[in-house]
C-alpha cells in the first residue's frame, strides 16, 4: 500500500474512533459533563487534561524549534511544565473551593465588580485568540502535508474542519474522547522516537537514548551532534541559549506563569470533586504531559542529526564534511524531501550549480568555517527547512515504515483539533455567558446565548485563519505570545485575589489593564498591531528587543511585574475591599466546606 | 481570622515557600543560571546543565506536586480543616 492510502486509512480510523466514542458517551448523559470529573478516574482525567493542553504547538512545533535552538529550546520544556507546579499550589485548590465555572466569574465575584469581570473577559479573549492563531498555523502544516497541498490551502481546509468540529461541540465535552485523543497523540509521538532511538543508539527509551553513545562508536550522541553542527557553522547544540541568559530566564518565567493563567487550563480544575483532588490532579496531568515533553528533546536532537546525516554522508560514516562527494546529489535526494517541497515548507536551491545539496550556516561568524566552505566551492546554504515540519517529517527522514508516518499525521491532527476546539469553547462561553449575559443583556434567552456563542466562534476562526496565513512566528512562538498575554494579565489578578485579602477592585483592574497594555504594546511593536503585517512600530521604541534584549515572546513576565506593581500602588491609594469580601477570601483558603460547583452568578 | 486559622495559613505558606525554592533552584538555577558551570559534569552522555533544562526539571516538577498534595493533606488534618 502506498503512503497516501495508508495515511488516509489511519487518519480516517482515528476520526471514526473519536466520533464513535462521542456517540457512545452521549447516550449516557452529556448534561453531567461538569460533574464527569466525579465519576472519571483521576488517571483518565489526567489523560484528558493532557490532551486538552497539548496542542499543535507541543506536538508539531516544539521539537522542531528545540532542534533549531538546541539547549535554549529547553525554555519550552521547563516553561510549559513548571507552570503546573504553580497551578497546583497557588490557584487550583482555591479556585475549586470558590466553586464557579469560569475565570471571569471568579474575578467578578472576588473583586465585587462587573467591570473587573469585563476586563478579565477582554484579557481572556486576547490570549485565547492569539493562541488559536498558533493552532491554525499548525493545522495548516498538518493538512498541507496530509492532503499534499500548499500550507495556505491547508489552513483553509483546517478552518472548515475546526469549525465543524467545534460547533458539533459535544465532542469536546466528553472526557473519554479526549482520553482516546491522548492515546493516539502520545503513541504517534513516542513510537517513531523509540524506532529512531534504537537505530541511532540501540537504546529503546528516547529519554536515555539521548544521553547514550552512538551505535558502533564510543562517542555520545550529543557530543557527535555538537561536532557536526559546529563544523558546519551552527551554534553548539548543548550550550546555545535563546538570546541572552536573561532572555531565557524571563521567557521561561512567562511560559510558566502563563500556563497557570490560561483560562482553558484552569477550568479543568474547577470540576474535580474535592479540593484535595484539585491539588493532585495537576500532578497526574503533568505525568502524562511529561511523557511527551521528556521525549521531545530526544526527537529534536535525533531529527537534527538525521537531517544532517541525510544530506551529508560524512556525518554518519565520518570523514570530511566539506569533501565534494559527501554532499548528496540533488537528483538522488529522498522522496520525503520532494513531498515536503510541494508544501513550500522545505526549499532547495542549487546556488553553486554542482547538482549537490549543501546544508550549513552561511551566516556564521567563524572564519574557519567560512574558509572551508569557500575552499569547497560552496556558495551559500541551499536547503531551508521550516521548523514546524520537523516532527511530521521525522519518521520519513529516518525512513520508518509507512504506518508510522501515517500515525504521526493522525497524532498531529488530534493535537491541533482538540485544543483549537477547546479554545473556541472558552471564547464562546466568555462572550456569550460572561459578557453578553453577564453584562450587556442579562435577560437574553438561552437560544440567544447559544447563537451569540456560535457567532463568536465563527468570527474567531475567520480572524485566526486570516492571521494564521501570515503568522507572527512559528506555531510554538505564536503560542508563546498567548502565554505572555495570560501571564501579564490574568495570573497576577487571580493570585492576588487569593493571597491578598486587602487587594481591592481598583487595584486589580488597574493591574490587569496595565499588564495587558504594556505587553501588547511591546508585542505589537515587533509583530504589527493585532499581528497585521506592516503595522510594526519598532522605530518608536528604538529597534528590536529594546528592553534589555528581551524578545516579545518573553515579555509576559515583565508585564506580570508591571501588573503586580500597579495593582499594589493603586490598592494603597484607594479604599479597602468590604468586610464580607475579606471573609470570603479567608473562607476560600481552607478546604472544609467545599460544595459542588454551580454556574450561577 | 482566629489564631487556629492564622496558624493554618502560615503553615501553608511555609510549605509553599519551601517547594517554590526547590522549583526555582532546579529549573531557573540548575537549568539556566548555573547550566554552564554544571555542564562540565557529565551524566552519561548528557552535560548536567543541559540535562536539567531538557529532562531533570520536568521529573522534579512532578515529584514536587505529589509531595505538596501529600503534605497539604497532613496540614489539613493537623488543623482539622480537611474535607470529610
Amino acid at each position: 500500500m502506498d503512503l497516501q492510502t495508508t495515511t488516509y486509512l489511519v487518519v480516517g480510523a482515528s476520526f471514526a474512533l473519536y466520533i464513535g466514542i462521542a456517540i457512545w458517551a452521549r447516550a449516557g448523559s452529556t448534561s453531567e459533563f461538569y460533574a464527569a470529573g466525579g465519576q472519571v478516574h483521576p488517571v483518565m482525567n489526567g489523560m484528558a487534561t493532557a490532551a486538552d493542553w497539548m496542542s499543535a504547538a507541543s506536538f508539531i512545533s516544539m521539537a522542531g524549534l528545540i532542534a533549531n535552538m538546541g539547549y535554549g529550546g529547553g525554555l519550552f520544556l521547563m516553561g510549559w511544565t513548571g507552570g503546573y507546579v504553580l497551578l497546583a499550589m497557588l490557584l487550583a485548590p482555591y479556585l475549586r473551593k470558590f466553586g464557579k465555572f469560569t475565570v471571569p466569574q471568579f474575578i467578578g465575584d472576588r473583586f465585587y465588580s462587573k467591570s473587573a469581570s469585563t476586563v478579565a473577559v477582554v484579557c481572556l479573549l486576547t490570549a485565547s485568540l492569539t493562541y488559536i492563531i498558533g493552532q491554525m498555523t499548525g493545522v495548516g502544516v498538518a493538512f498541507s502535508r496530509f492532503l499534499n497541498v500548499s500550507s495556505d490551502t491547508g489552513i483553509y481546509i483546517g478552518q472548515a474542519i475546526v469549525f465543524l468540529y467545534a460547533v458539533f461541540g459535544g465532542m469536546k465535552g466528553i472526557t473519554y474522547t479526549q482520553v482516546a485523543q491522548y492515546i493516539v497523540l502520545i503513541a504517534a509521538y513516542i513510537i517513531p522516537a523509540v524506532f529512531i532511538s534504537l537505530q541511532l543508539t540501540g537504546n529503546p527509551l528516547p529519554q536515555l537514548g539521548l544521553g547514550s553513545t552512538m551505535s558502533g562508536s564510543d562517542l555520545a550522541l550529543l557530543a557527535r551532534l555538537d561536532q557536526v553542527v559546529t563544523e558546519l557553522g551552527f551554534g553548539k547544540y548543548t550550550t546555545t541559549t535563546a538570546g541572552s541568559t536573561l532572555n531565557m530566564f524571563v521567557y521561561t518565567m512567562s511560559l510558566m506563569i502563563g500556563t497557570a493563567g490560561l483560562p482553558h487550563v484552569i477550568m479543568r480544575f474547577f470540576t474535580v470533586p474535592k479540593v484535595a483532588d484539585a491539588r493532585s490532579s495537576a500532578g497526574w496531568a503533568l505525568i502524562f504531559i511529561a511523557l511527551l515533553y521528556t521525549t521531545a528533546p530526544a526527537v529534536a536532537a535525533m531529527a537534527k542529526y538525521n537531517l544532517h546525516a541525510t544530506v551529508n554522508t560524512a556525518v554518519a560514516k565520518g570523514g570530511d564534511l566539506y569533501a565534494a562527494e559527501n554532499s548528496i546529489k540533488a537528483d538522488e535526494r529522498p522522496d520525503w524531501m520532494k513531498r515536503w517541497e510541494k508544501t513550500g515548507l522545505l526549499k532547495f536551491t542549487d546556488k553553486n550549480g554542482d547538482g549537490r545539496i549543501q546544508y550549513y550556516n552561511d551566516a556564521t561568524k567563524n572564519p574557519e568555517v567560512k574558509a572551508k566552505a569557500e575552499a569547497a566551492g560552496w556558495k551559500g546554504n541551499e536547503l531551508t527547512v521550516n521548523a514546524d515540519i520537523i516532527v511530521l517529517a521525522n519518521p520519513e527522514i529516518a525512513l520508518l515504515p509507512n504506518w508510522v508516518i501515517a500515525l504521526v499525521a493522525a497524532g498531529g491532527l488530534a493535537a491541533a483539533l482538540s485544543t483549537a476546539a477547546g479554545l473556541l469553547m472558552a471564547i464562546s462561553s466568555a462572550v456569550s455567558h460572561d459578557l453578553v449575559k453577564g453584562v450587556f443583556k442579562p435577560d437574553i434567552s438561552e437560544k440567544g446565548e447559544l447563537l451569540a456563542g456560535k457567532i463568536s466562534m465563527a468570527v474567531a476562526i475567520v480572524i485566526s485563519g486570516y492571521l494564521g496565513l501570515n503568522p507572527p512566528g512559528f506555531a510554538a512562538g505564536t503560542v508563546a505570545l498567548a502565554f505572555g498575554i495570560a501571564a501579564s494579565s490574568l495570573f497576577p489578578a487571580i493570585m492576588m485575589g487569593i493571597f491578598s485579602k486587602k487587594m481591592n477592585k481598583e487595584g486589580a483592574m488597574a493591574g490587569m489593564l496595565a499588564g495587558l497594555f504594556v505587553t501588547l504594546f511591546y508585542v505589537f511593536a515587533h509583530k504589527g498591531i493585532f499581528f497585521i503585517k506592516g503595522t510594526e512600530f519598532l522605530g518608536l521604541i528604538g529597534g528590536p528587543n529594546p528592553f534589555f534584549g528581551i524578545t516579545p515572546e518573553a515579555f509576559g513576565a515583565i508585564g506580570a511585574l508591571v501588573n503586580f506593581g500597579v495593582a499594589f500602588i493603586v490598592d494603597k491609594m484607594t479604599k479597602e475591599p468590604p468586610e464580607h469580601i475579606q471573609h470570603m477570601v479567608e473562607n476560600v483558603r481552607i478546604p472544609r466546606g467545599a460544595k459542588a460547583v454551580d454556574g450561577a452568578h | 481570622m482566629n489564631d487556629q486559622g492564622k496558624a493554618y495559613w502560615s503553615a501553608t505558606l511555609r510549605l509553599l515557600g519551601g517547594i517554590l525554592a526547590v522549583w526555582f533552584v532546579c529549573s531557573f538555577g540548575a537549568g539556566i543560571l548555573f547550566a554552564d558551570a554544571l555542564n562540565s559534569i557529565k551524566l552519561g552522555g548528557y552535560p548536567l546543565g543541559f540535562w536539567f533544562a531538557h529532562q531533570g526539571s520536568i521529573y522534579i516538577f512532578i515529584a514536587l506536586i505529589f509531595f505538596y498534595a501529600k503534605k497539604m493533606g497532613d496540614i489539613d488534618r493537623q488543623f482539622d480543616v480537611h474535607e470529610d
